[in-house]
């Protein structure tokens, strides 16, 4: 107990180099009372109602501020209660991931890179924590575009679960293909993921990957139309199952996912049709560079079936950059080549996509 | 299937391309040497006892010979002339209910200590690689 109460209160606070790059005033100022409240020394009721003042005027700040990482880290930091000698340290309810490690928000609402599911639990939870995050992504290609908004919840860094809800605006095409101009095929998604072995970024010593098997079942709503080119059904259900690894002495993240699915375009034109309606795996791999703590670079590539046979479909790529300044936020940039859909040739075109959560 | 195969051949090289371009022999004097490490290590020790989320595991540790043996033991796993002269990583921590979350708070805390000193990022993570799977032997909780 001494050495705490001499330790605490002269930390250098306040000194910017010690400190996580970008903590704010305020954060810094609810770590200083929670420091304080934690030594265990015996403060003099002036220096307590001045701590509680500092801790409340910083708790106000961080709501003020707007920001989901200031409430949380100032409700942990205060709901905390602290180590004594008998009981291990409380471990904090979420954050314990290392930044980026949760991947981004892949366009069917798994965690995983842009186009393809990896094995992370989203989220930046441990097997002690939650983690969770809202996504928006959005393709804009010559003719077409995708929008897909959706939510992932990480549960003790084993299950995820995700939901997703996917609108394909045909624009101008509409017209072309009969359907109208802006005619929209719209698709919910919930994805379940389990990781089943290994630690893609702690087991580096081994080239055991990260494995995770995953579900994700799709509805479309425009259910005459899929059948009316050609599709077997307007629901159906991908299974797959995903490798991953960082090799960090590379600073290199490798992706494996192989997927059973029938699913045309993802299946914004339905699922099975007349050329096929089985199962078939269909192989996706990611591949990402880090730049720095912060910011990946990347491609990926991923195979889809053919099941139709009014219009081919071809394998989708992309390039991406992901930015993530903190545990909170991510944005995806990526160029993205879809192939031809529905009859209308090489489809490319920007992806975005904006995460955020804990 | 030609776009097939020349993604597959982008996604191979690029891995290839990236293990070469970073094998090298002088990551111990990126780190500064000794005295660098020294230096990353006190920083990072500071940073650990300001940080609540590592705080508690070392408020009544034995700072003193515990920075020379982080020192020595960041010192071999850059292939530095130095000998480990601790205990084993399981012994020094076992019975401290360390979790995963702790353990990567110290890692991002080493992070910051690395940055401060200057220390390249791709550098930084041929260290961490090393250091990673001590988290069997440091953690006695998930």
């Amino acid at each position: 107990m001494l050495t705490t109460v001499k330790l605490f209160p002269k930390r250098p606070f306040t000194n910017a180099s010690a400190d996580p790059a970008g903590m704010s005033q305020s954060r810094r100022e609810v770590r200083r009372v929670y420091a304080l409240e934690h030594s265990h020394g015996a403060p003099s009721d002036h220096d307590r109602s001045n701590h509680y003042l500092r801790l409340f005027t910083a708790m106000r700040l961080n709501r003020l501020s707007g920001s989901l990482a200031g409430i949380v880290s100032a409700a942990l930091v205060t709901f905390s209660p602290g180590a004594s000698a008998d009981e291990p340290p409380v471990v904090p309810l979420t954050g314990g991931k290392l930044l980026l490690t949760g991947g981004v928000s892949e366009v069917e609402g798994a965690a995983g890179g842009g186009l393809t599911p990896w094995a992370v639990i989203g989220g930046y939870g441990t097997a002690q924590q939650m983690g969770a995050n809202a996504h928006a992504t959005y393709i804009h290609t010559q003719d077409y575009a995708l929008g897909t908004y959706g939510v992932t919840v990480g549960v003790a860094n084993r299950v995820e679960l995700s939901l997703a809800r996917q609108t394909f605006d045909t624009r101008d095409a509409g017209a072309q293909l009969g359907l109208g101009e802006n005619f929209k095929f719209n698709q919910d998604i919930f994805g379940v993921k389990v990781r089943v072995l290994g630690d893609a970024v702690l087991d580096q010593d081994t080239w055991i990957p990260q494995l995770a098997v995953g579900i994700q079942f799709k509805h479309n709503e425009q259910g005459d139309i899929v059948k009316a080119i050609g599709a077997t059904s307007n629901s159906g259900t991908d299974f797959y199952i995903s490798a991953t690894k960082l090799l960090l002495a590379q600073s290199l993240l490798l992706n494996g996912t192989l997927r059973f699915t029938k699913a045309n375009q993802f299946g914004i034109l339905g699922f099975g049709g007349d050329r096929s309606n089985a199962y078939k795996p269909e192989f996706e791999s990611s591949v990402a560079y880090l730049l720095s703590k912060s910011v990946a670079i990347g491609a990926e590539y991923r195979m889809k079936p053919n099941n139709l046979s009014f219009a081919r479909e071809q394998d989708a790529y992309d390039a991406f950059v992901a930015w993530a300044p903190n545990k909170h936020v991510s944005l995806t940039l990526a160029y993205v080549s879809l192939g031809d859909i529905a009859t209308i040739k090489n489809q490319r075109g920007i992806y975005a996509s904006l995460q955020a959560g804990f | 299937m030609k776009i097939r195969y020349a993604a597959i051949a982008v996604l191979t090289l690029a891995s290839c391309a990236s293990i070469a371009a970073h094998a090298d022999e002088t990551l111990y004097r990126q780190f500064g040497e000794k005295e660098g490490l020294t230096r990353i290590v006190d920083d990072m020790y500071d940073n650990v006892l300001a940080d609540p989320r590592t705080a508690p595991y070392f408020e009544d540790a034995p700072v003193k010979r515990i920075k020379p043996l982080l020192v020595e033991q960041f010192c071999v796993a850059l292939d530095g002339p130095c000998t480990y002269t601790g205990r084993s990583m399981k012994r020094a921590h076992e019975g401290h209910a360390i979790d995963r979350a702790a353990f990567n708070a110290l890692v991002e805390d080493l992070q910051l200590a690395m940055d401060k000193n200057g220390v390249p990022f791709h550098a930084q993570n041929k260290l961490l690689a090393k250091l990673a799977p001590l988290y069997r032997d440091v953690q006695d909780r998930p």
